[in-house]
């Protein structure tokens, strides 16, 4: 076996030697924006990036653009290898993530683009279940509560004595990782007796097929399948709030709605087309991010990020 | 009753079972295919094939995917056959009983069994990283290559088994050495079975999604690749990224995922095609 890889391993460096000469010469021969953009991250990021991504290239069709949704923790990974120069992420970039990224020298500017709400849901046939709050919800989702949580009336006293069947966010989402953190304390302590997935349309179709189901996932999921699923308001002691536009916006949706970001390094401003791709995301992230169902900034807000933008560019110079 | 009666029965019962279970598999096949012809026919036209993808899922084609999908083919092919023959030709015709050949079966057989995903690690490790092809064509192509060997070696050795002794013999007696007889004999009597098998091992390789996702092939991409360096896209992906979309309410993903899947099954049927044929052509043309 070890002749075959080696063989196969000599046959394909013969291949890229004689490949990879040719596409650096087409660069950079016009004014006209050209290069090629690579973009990893957040699956939840992901929805708005493709739009932007459609909208940009229909006007500057020369640049290649190439995404890929693999989470935000390993888009992270692929920024600090240098794999990628911009990230979509659904949570800030974490201290670890960061020093690594200082002791290599890679400088970023994190960008704001929109709001997810993350939504608690049921099936449409649930009766008992219009809101919880966020004491109840760690009560079935802390890692304590795994094998003993296992009927709605153990909850509380008045639901029925029926098996809770949960649908949640597997471990690579950043999902996950923000829902544990302000539901059960702790990033990523959770119970691992549930249905988890990091495709949100199987936590829908979990849901909705199965009457004594719970799940979480972003607002856009249940935006777009509304007819399907029942909409559970969070109350964090203020009251009971329905995640919609505008409470995720202004933040009273607490603590359930989080930011979007997207990470762009220093090295990937500097090239034209980026930049160029960047502000456009920031100019259009208005209207694409309410097409791709998350909640908008506000006016103020896209400045704040538009004014963060230009100093990171204007101090590269 | 005598028992030969009973036993009479008891063979009609059977033939009756075994009927049964064809017919369960075949309409279950039709069930999807029928499900999946339904709701995505409609969609398969030229602009479908010739548009890129897009967010809004009634202008969405799948033109890149369909030559990444040709590119991915291609090369794997182009890496995976003289390997995977030449590997099995040295099995059958060459190698030894010794413990060394035994040791390389079992470990042969055992690679046939890997998950895909794993073969996807290997790749991300070897090919994008190590060798620092990135992520293009060529990692995804020599990840998928390794995928498909065992199972190229394995049918080469089939083929090859079934060239009877009788025809080494007289060829050795003519005079010639292995390798004449292998070149002249052995492999163009194979030939039917060998390209059988490779045609078979590289439908599966185009329907492999999870080692091209972990070695990062891109799932959304605005260009077309024009050499094996380049980032890429393949149908398979396209169809997952697609069946992940929350629905509109016209169902429009649902659409464009059926036809993506039409157009991939298009393929395989296609290179399964070919292969009856080769093989049949190949059988005639056989004679001693």
């Amino acid at each position: 076996m070890k002749k075959l890889i080696l063989s196969a391993i000599t046959l394909s460096t013969l291949f890229a030697y004689s490949c990879g000469g040719e596409d650096s010469k087409k660069e950079g021969e016009s004014t006209e924006l050209s290069g090629t953009i690579v973009i990893d991250g957040s699956s939840t990021v992901f929805p708005i990036t493709k739009l932007v991504i459609e909208d940009f290239t229909a006007e500057h069709n020369k640049v290649k653009i190439s995404a890929a949704a693999g989470g935000t923790g390993s888009g992270f990974k692929k920024l600090i290898r240098k794999e990628i120069g911009i990230c979509g992420a659904s949570r800030p970039i974490k201290e670890s993530e960061a020093h690594e990224c200082d002791s290599l020298g890679i400088k970023y500017q994190a960008l704001e683009v929109g709001k997810d709400g993350l939504s608690i849901v049921v099936n449409p046939q649930n009766t008992w279940l219009t809101s919880i709050t966020v004491a109840e919800l760690k009560m079935i989702w802390e890692p304590a509560a795994e094998g003993k949580i296992k009927k709605w009336n153990q909850i509380r006293k008045e639901w029925p004595n029926e098996p809770i069947n949960l649908h949640g966010a597997g471990h690579e989402s950043g999902t996950f990782e923000y829902f544990t953190e302000v539901i059960n304390g702790k990033k990523n302590a959770c119970r691992t007796d549930y249905n988890a997935s990091e495709n949100d349309n199987q936590l829908v179709q979990g849901v909705s097929g199965d009457k004594y189901a719970l799940g979480f996932f972003g607002y856009g999921y249940y935006e777009t399948n509304k007819a399907k699923l029942k909409i559970v308001a969070v109350d964090n002691g203020k009251g009971a709030i329905t995640p919609n536009e505008k409470t995720i916006m202004d933040g009273t949706y607490a603590p359930l709605s989080r930011p979007l970001f997207i990470y762009v390094t220093a090295e990937e401003a500097k090239k034209p087309e980026s930049a160029a791709f960047v502000q456009f995301y920031l100019d259009n992230a208005p209207t694409l991010v309410k097409e791709a169902h998350y909640a908008a900034l506000t006016a103020d807000q896209y400045k704040a990020e538009a004014v963060k933008w230009d100093a990171f560019v204007k101090g590269l110079k | 009753m005598t028992n030969a009666d009973k036993n009479r029965i008891k063979d009609k019962m059977f033939g009756y079972f075994g009927m049964a279970c064809t017919f369960f598999g075949i309409f279950m096949l039709l069930i999807f295919l029928s499900d999946i012809v339904i709701s995505g026919w409609q969609k398969v036209d030229f602009d479908f094939l010739s548009s890129f993808p897009s967010s809004r899922p009634k202008k969405a084609g799948i033109y890149p995917a369909l030559i990444g999908t040709l590119w991915i083919l291609g090369l794997t092919a182009i890496i995976a056959l003289p390997i995977g023959i030449a590997a099995g030709v040295y099995f059958e015709e060459y190698a030894k009983k010794s413990k060394m050949a035994n040791f390389l079966e079992i470990n042969l057989a055992n690679l046939a069994g890997v998950p895909s995903i794993i073969y996807g690690l290997l790749g991300l490790q070897i090919f994008v990283r190590t060798l620092n092809f990135g992520t293009s064509i060529l990692s995804g192509a020599c990840t998928l290559a390794l995928l498909i060997l065992p199972i190229i070696i394995v049918s080469t050795r089939e083929a090859l088994k079934a060239v009877p002794d009788s025809i080494r013999q007289a060829s050795y007696g003519m005079g010639a050495n292995t390798w004449q007889t292998i070149w002249h004999q052995v492999l163009p009597a194979s030939s039917g079975g060998i390209i059988t098998g490779i045609i078979l091992a590289i439908s599966r390789a185009i329907g492999e999604t999870a080692p091209l996702i972990v070695i990062g092939a891109a799932t959304y991409i605005t260009y077309i690749p024009e050499d094996a360096m380049s980032n890429f896209t393949v149908l398979p992906m396209q169809i997952y990224d697609w069946v992940g979309m929350p629905e509109t309410p016209d169902g429009d993903y649902k659409t464009i995922s059926s036809a993506g899947i039409i157009v991939l099954l298009m393929i395989t049927f296609l290179l399964n095609g070919i292969a009856v044929f080769l093989r049949n052509r190949w059988q005639k043309k056989v004679k001693w």
